[in-house]
């Protein structure tokens, strides 16, 4: 193989200020957002204390879960010694740490009091996976930081393997513990299902690996940079793999709760009669989430059109959206069965109704201003920094 | 360097002498609002000093003395802070105890530390105090206006040796 | 000061670094420091040897009666919260702290109406003091399930995690509160089975009162773990169950007759 080169991203100065300027104001509206709903409280925005974790954290949990996900392509690389994936790997670890960041603000500027985050980081109750969870991403910044200069130092070469096995089961143990926040509620039909970890982790491949593709066509559109079709094709056959297996994992889930008469109530929620969850379930999810870009990832029509694979993979992180959202949502606002057997005729606590939930705009704001955190920690980072190789070009020794 | 004489050396050390000085009357006067009950005191609960330098200690380890383990009879109560140290208005009716040029900002403006106590605890004293245990009154139907530490504003604040006793926080004897 | 060499001088470079060192120590060490020293010592208060609980009778509890949701409100300050300006009635019901509700059932077999009051459950194995980050949801020697809402940080883990929803969460600021109920925007709460009471030697509940003064005596508060009192007689006497039992949680407080 040709010796890779890798560079800082150079692109013509106005389009990169110009984005970077977009992404700022962005950013500032979704800070003024949750100044406004802290300011105010939680009043100004949709949630209540029968929805109690609303659009932001679909998204932070969105952008988290792509996170580890996006290291995918790094671990690939390096645990699965797959030669073509070696040298995004850099790329991809920058990419997981930007989407991480971008997760994290949203989540914990939407806090009811983000003004204890060092309570929280100084008082932890090692029974709640939360706070475990809390112990995952910090340590994946430090871990992942610790990958990249394996990577990218001469003098971290030694590491390399050391750092891209731990770098593996980290983000693995984050995922297993962000899916185990609802793995491990009794309360809720929807969650308390040990199946739940395991779809999260399959639900970050399919995520990450999008957000992956996505931002790496950028990034080579952006500067006018090569991209070999070969790369390209094998990143699309996998994402296409992946996007099978979480609807696997989705039928398997809903499969039992189907079987299961207890929970018959909250399958009939969310795939017949619950309004805006079934209409996200079955068209967000389902249509544009998985059949679709399944179609446009393996039909021969589109083998190796650019812009089917990039219509595919924002299609699956739509998809992935809504499934977060009626996973999330959607497990809230059905009711829990206090009295098995019994209607509830009154009550002013909304027991036993579906509880409704309007998002609000501050909170949407806030969430997009983390993604727009995450693409600047992204545009900054390959700009600063020597993570992508000058040309991704096919090598002349491979056939596709 | 030639730094020890020259106008940037002497510009450096009058402003520096300036603040030193104007900082020393902040901290020299009094917090205490004038017509408060603290105001008829010199000091109560322990030395003026100790209480600048120690109150978030004492309220600290109060709170989870508490809440988390339910003890009731401890010396520092959020609340007798706020009976004793709440001026009135013109009308007679009770300042926030955290309002701006009230007890708490006096001195915590200067510091600039937030004090958060307030956004859930009660500001001013309150018309009735429920709990048998306080030093408060403890009249159950809210007969009559119980004034916390003191009787009446006007009086001469009196404690009996018990009372004395219980409210004088001593540094680290651990109760 | 004169140079005699052009290399850096080390001396400098030495003394700013130890300067930063030692900021960086005194900065953490304090925090290292006050979460050692909490070891807490010994006193009065709590104790394992007391565990409240209460006991439901629904069918004494009244049809379209609210005396002790009222009751609880008062007491502990929640009437002092008003509808923030401009916001829907369904909104600031949703979104108001409730510690206890009615709740009218309807069998779906026999047509049977009944009525509870539903509140915090004070579990003995509480989800959602397990699931808390900060340890500020927690359970009290006696028994008691509450929220220290000094370290709660607002993430509403544990509202998700109550499988009888007797969680609230403060959705505006308040400006007025009683002194024995503090509250404040950004913090979860619950029931606390009027622990302002309890830890003065009180015996009853301000929701048991006032079922008591309506006539109706559906609730009884008490020991359990005295085979004295009332309740465990109470509890020896009638066939009481769990709300969810098949959650395995012990609650503290039992129902009748549904």
């Amino acid at each position: 193989m040709k010796k890779l080169h890798y560079s800082e991203l150079w692109c013509s100065s106005p389009r990169y200020w110009g984005g970077l300027a977009a992404l700022a104001f962005v950013i500032l509206i979704g800070l003024g957002a949750a100044f406004y709903m802290e300011h105010n409280g939680h009043m100004v925005t949709g949630m209540s204390n029968q929805i109690v974790w609303g659009l932001p954290h679909v998204f932070a949990i969105f952008l988290i879960i792509a996170a580890s996900g996006a290291l995918n392509v790094a671990s690939i690389g390096s645990v699965f010694g797959g030669p073509l994936y070696k040298p995004l790997g850099r790329f991809s670890g920058l990419l997981a740490i930007a989407l991480l960041a971008g997760g994290l603000v949203v989540l914990l500027l939407d806090l009811g009091r983000p003004d204890r985050l060092i309570i929280a980081m100084t008082h932890y109750n090692f029974k709640s996976i939360f706070a475990w969870n809390i112990i995952l991403y910090t340590g994946f910044f430090t871990i992942v930081g610790l990958y990249l200069w394996a990577m990218m130092d001469r003098k971290g070469i030694q590491y390399y393997k050391v750092m891209g096995f731990a770098a593996f089961f980290w983000r693995l143990a984050l995922t297993t513990g962000t899916g185990s926040i609802f793995g491990f509620l009794v309360a809720r039909e929807a969650y308390d299902a040990a199946v739940l970890a395991p779809m999260f982790i399959i639900m970050s491949f399919s995520y990450g690996l999008a957000f992956f593709i996505i931002t790496l066509m950028s990034a080579y559109w952006w500067a006018s940079r090569e991209l070999g079709d070969l790369r390209l094709v094998k990143l699309k056959n996998l994402l296409g793999v992946f996007v099978g297996a979480v609807f696997y994992f989705t039928l398997v889930y809903h499969l039992t709760n189907l079987y299961i008469t207890q929970h018959h109530g909250i399958e009939n929620f969310i795939l017949l009669d619950g309004g805006v969850y079934t209409a996200a379930f079955w068209i967000g999810q389902i249509l544009i989430g998985t059949i679709v870009p399944l179609f446009m990832l393996y039909s021969p029509a589109f083998e190796k059109n650019r812009f089917a694979i990039a219509i595919a993979s924002v299609f699956v992180l739509v998809g992935g959206f809504f499934q977060l959202y009626v996973i999330i949502i959607g497990g809230q606002a059905y009711p829990m069965t206090l009295f098995p057997g019994k209607e509830v005729v009154a009550s002013s606590f909304l027991d036993g109704v579906v509880a409704s939930y309007t998002p609000s705009i501050p909170e949407f704001l806030l969430g997009l201003g983390g993604i727009a955190v995450a693409m600047t920690l992204v545009a900054v980072g390959s700009r600063m920094l020597k993570v992508l190789p000058e040309s991704l070009e096919d090598p002349e020794d491979e056939c596709v | 360097m030639r730094s020890s004489t020259g106008t940037k050396w002497f510009a450096r050390l009058f402003m520096g002498g300036l603040l030193l000085t104007l900082s020393m009357g902040a901290l020299g006067e009094s917090s205490v609002i004038p017509g408060s009950k603290a105001a008829g005191l010199d000091s109560c609960v322990a030395p003026t000093a100790e209480m600048r330098r120690y109150h978030m200690l004492y309220l600290t380890h109060d709170r989870n003395a508490t809440v988390r383990e339910g003890r009731r009879d401890i010396k520092n109560s959020l609340a007798e802070c706020v009976d004793c140290h709440a001026a009135k208005d013109e009308q007679g009716g009770y300042l926030p105890v955290n309002a701006d040029g009230q007890f708490c900002e006096s001195c915590h403006n200067y510091t600039a530390v937030n004090v958060t106590c307030f956004q859930c605890h009660r500001k001013i004293p309150g018309e009735e105090h429920s709990h048998p245990g306080s030093l408060t009154g403890g009249s159950e139907n809210g007969a009559g206006q119980t004034f916390g530490l003191l009787l009446d504003a006007g009086k001469a604040p009196s404690l009996t040796p018990e009372e004395y006793k219980r409210l004088h926080a001593i540094v680290g004897r651990e109760d | 000061m004169s140079k005699q060499s052009d290399q850096p001088d080390m001396k400098r470079r030495e003394f700013i670094n130890k300067t930063v060192l030692a900021a960086g120590v005194a900065t953490v060490a304090p925090g290292v420091l006050l979460a050692i020293a909490k070891a807490g010592g010994p006193g009065t208060g709590a104790s394992s040897d007391v565990r409240w609980g209460m006991l439901v009778d629904t069918n004494k509890c009244a049809d379209d009666c609210t005396a002790c949701v009222d009751a609880c409100n008062k007491e502990n300050g929640i009437d002092l919260m008003n509808r923030p300006d401009g916001q829907s009635e369904a909104m600031w019901n949703a979104q108001r702290p409730q510690w206890i509700r009615k709740v009218k059932l309807k069998d779906r077999q026999t047509g049977e109406i009944t009525n509870l009051p539903m509140m915090c459950q004070h579990c003995e194995f509480p989800p959602c003091v397990d699931v808390c980050p900060t340890g500020a949801s927690f359970k009290r020697a006696d028994g008691i399930v509450m929220v220290d809402r000094h370290i709660c940080i607002g993430c509403r883990y544990c509202m998700m995690a109550c499988p009888y929803k007797a969680r609230s969460f403060i959705h505006s600021n308040v400006e007025h509160q009683t002194e024995r109920a503090p509250r404040g925007k950004g913090c979860v709460e619950s029931c606390n089975l009027c622990v302002h009471r309890i830890d003065y030697g009180g015996t009853t509940t301000a929701c048991q009162d006032a079922c008591e003064k309506d006539g109706h005596q559906a609730i009884l508060f008490g020991d359990l773990k005295d085979p004295d009192s009332a309740l465990s007689k109470a509890l020896k006497q009638k066939s009481s169950r769990q709300i969810r039992a098949d959650l395995e949680l012990n609650t503290g407080v039992r129902y009748t007759n549904v």
